[in-house]
């Protein structure tokens, strides 16, 4: 823990200060520049510093599908609480899940109602249970992006090692770049640049964005949390865009390398394959989730039990959707605050801790515009 | 209230917390004392006053790094009294124990209870033991309440915060709630965390030596610094303006959080008083707790203003701003 004492250097005050100002002076254009934050922690970071009513107007920063609870599709919700209604099933997950309503009921309402549902905070807390249960079907929810996927990936392994026959795994993970792709070919949205995420690069590395950056001509920065990590990923955006380049820049290079954790991927790659998967609010897009690969099927939820089909429902009003693909601002939601709010989320933005509703209904927002002003209800 | 069974979120001392207490708790037993929703209630006896509280303890893990659910039991409940400006005199205790407990731990919750009293200068004076089968209780559960004397002309409470007051804090924020967390989860860092459980009468006592004059004294508990500032500013109709920078985090805590993704303003504190001091008597208080074992690294975090009533403000370090909230919910590591 120790190498964490260095996070007040890039938290100091004059020298947010000054990038600030270079900032403004470098907005001060006709154009508008639209930077999307992919990852929810970004958002959250954004929202504790005010950052965005510190910027020019001309820079606006948009939230996007990062949040790995909002954007898992109301169906494997749904497959989640139908597997937590079995005889003899202990689910295991991290908590964010618990209260993401899918068509009819959350998990939440499950456990209150006897379900077994255990709250983990990590994959092989899940094994410990199973061990500690060998009478009983112990199923991990796999939800999380490439930084999650490779912890569950090493479970199943170790499972194996055991010879835990208990321990099954619900895939639901997702991969970052395709989505990022699905974003681009949108016609409803505009994006100028992307603020990578710190902790999914980490895994896939900053040379995962190349192929955007190639396909798209679209500038792509690795960034950190901290506030001056934060300047300057969107510094580099902004310097790139006006000189009209579009590379990857990899602000995070603390914890992020350019070909990242080779062996945590190996990991999941062995355990998993790459799979056509659905999103909340981005459809489905091919090849953007994982399954557990048939040689480990014995692992894999989806094989063990035999789930009917599911009559998804989505709520009428809910606009997580148009939220995570950025095109929308919480609060222009007709359910914002209204119907919607954390005690009573109906879509799963304002359940998480990371979603974009959330953070907004957090920090009573209550129009992007006042936001922008720093004005709060 | 719109959910029909009670959901574990509505026992982590944020909002939903708060809402269940006063729509059906206060709502339902009605009276002048409830109403004031302070950690202890002031009622008169024979022209004087006295502080009466209750509090149950089902800490998970029993036993944590600086502490178990014993000492806890004590601390938490001679906090409470001491946050009225209360002398603690004296608690009763009534255990709930699940079949199959250990005598052993028994016998060691009971043993720390007995240091932290005698610490704290109170008498456990009264007790009641239920055992219940297997899985009926998670190993112990430890209900104690406390009554305590207030000295004459001792006015504090959470409405009594005034624009123009120091906010001070003892020390630093989220040490119980991460000691407990890392506990339980088997997460390991470079040295264990340390609970701050502990009992405050004594500091507070030398507060109260320093200036009679402060107007409110709470610990943050369960919901954290930011939950117990949101109730003060609210119950006060005042609002409240914190530093980021002025905020004392020790560094393996803000480690862990950063690393869980939790904001330290909303982990517990069991050895911790936030106190709204008048600014003509901050300097004073603050050099008292300083000189208490238990304020070495006391500190003013903000000040209490008349604009934004109900309301905690924080100014960032980048020199933004940002509302913050009561915990609404529990707080979960990210997932990624």
């Amino acid at each position: 823990m120790n190498n964490l004492k260095y996070l007040d250097e890039y938290r100091d005050p004059e020298l947010a200060k000054s990038m600030l100002e270079t900032l403004k002076r470098r907005g001060n254009t006709n154009r508008t520049y639209k930077l999307m934050e992919i990852c929810g922690t970004h958002t959250v970071a954004i929202f504790r510093l005010g950052l965005r009513q510190l910027l020019p107007p001309t820079i606006q920063l948009i939230s996007g599908p990062g949040c790995p609870v909002c954007v898992t599709a109301n169906e494997d919700i749904d497959r989640a609480i139908w597997l937590a209604r079995q005889p003899q099933v202990i689910i295991t997950t991290f908590g964010d899940l618990l209260r993401v309503p899918g068509s009819n009921s959350s998990l939440n309402a499950e456990r209150s109602k006897g379900a077994d549902v255990r709250i983990v905070y990590a994959s092989f807390d899940a094994l410990q249970i199973a061990r500690d249960n060998p009478g009983r079907q112990v199923v991990f929810l796999g939800i999380g992006f490439e930084t999650t996927a490779p912890t569950v990936a090493a479970a199943v392994k170790q499972a194996a090692v055991e010879g835990l026959g208990n321990f099954t795994v619900f895939s639901a993970h997702k991969l970052l770049p395709p989505a990022m792709r699905a974003l681009l070919e949108a016609e409803d949205l505009r994006l100028d640049g992307f603020l990578c995420p710190g902790h999914v690069s980490t895994i896939i590395g900053a040379a995962a964005y190349e192929e955007v950056v190639t396909r798209y001509h679209i500038p792509c920065v690795v960034t950190g949390f901290e506030p001056l990590d934060l300047l300057q990923g969107i510094y580099l955006l902004v310097d790139q865009l006006e000189s009209g380049k579009a590379e990857v820049i990899n602000q995070y290079r603390r914890a992020v390398s350019w070909e990242g954790n080779v062996a945590a991927r190996n990991l999941m790659n062995d355990i998993f394959e790459p799979a056509d998967s659905t999103w909340r609010g981005l459809g489905a897009i091919p090849q953007s989730g994982l399954k557990v690969r048939t040689k480990w099927e014995k692992y894999d939820a989806t094989k063990r039990f035999s789930m009917p089909d599911i009559q998804v429902k989505e709520h009428p009003g809910c606009r997580c959707g148009e939220v995570l693909r950025g095109v929308m601002a919480p609060p222009e939601c007709g359910l914002f605050r209204k119907a919607c709010t954390p005690q009573n989320p109906l879509g799963p933005c304002m359940v998480s801790s990371e979603g974009t509703c959330g953070a907004y209904y957090r920090y009573h927002v209550v129009s992007t515009q006042d936001y922008k002003e720093g004005k709060t209800e | 209230m719109n959910s029909g069974t009670i959901q574990l979120d509505q026992g982590s001392g944020g909002r939903a917390t708060h809402e269940l207490v006063q729509d059906l708790f206060v709502n339902l037993l009605e009276n002048e004392y409830l109403r004031e929703m302070n950690d202890s209630a002031l009622v008169e006896v024979q022209g004087g006053q006295i502080a009466v509280t209750t509090d149950s303890y089902v800490v998970d893990p029993i036993f944590f790094p600086g502490g178990n659910i014993g000492s806890l039991a004590v601390h938490g409940t001679v906090n409470d009294l001491a946050m009225c400006g209360a002398k603690p005199l004296y608690l009763t205790a009534g255990f709930i124990l699940e079949e199959g407990l250990p005598l052993e731990l028994l016998g060691q919750i009971v043993a720390s209870m007995a240091e932290a009293a005698r610490e704290a200068k109170v008498l456990i004076v009264a007790g009641d033991t239920k055992v219940v089968p297997r899985g009926k209780a998670d190993k112990i559960f430890i209900n104690t309440a406390g009554i305590g004397i207030v000295p004459p002309g001792v006015r504090i409470g959470g409405h009594y915060a005034q624009p123009g007051d120091a906010v001070l804090i003892n020390g630093t924020i989220g040490d119980h709630g991460m000691a407990v967390l890392c506990k339980r989860e088997g997460l390991t860092f470079e040295n264990e965390i340390q609970s701050d459980s502990a009992s405050l009468n004594d500091l507070v006592a030398k507060m109260l030596d320093a200036s009679p004059h402060i107007h409110v004294l709470r610990d943050p508990t369960r919901g954290g610094v930011a939950t117990t500032l949101n109730e003060i500013a609210q119950q006060s109709g005042v609002g409240i303006r914190l530093f980021d920078e002025s905020l004392p985090i020790r560094e393996d805590v803000a480690g862990a959080c950063e690393l869980l993704g939790l904001d330290p303003l909303y982990v517990a504190n069991e050895g911790k008083v936030l106190a709204c001091v008048p600014a003509d008597s901050a300097a004073l208080v603050l050099e008292a707790m300083q000189s208490h074992p238990l304020g070495k690294r006391a500190c003013q975090i903000g000040g209490v203003v008349a604009t934004d009533t109900g309301r905690v403000f924080l100014r960032t370090r980048i020199g933004g701003h940002r509302l913050v909230d009561m915990l609404r919910g529990e707080q979960f590591p990210r997932i990624c």
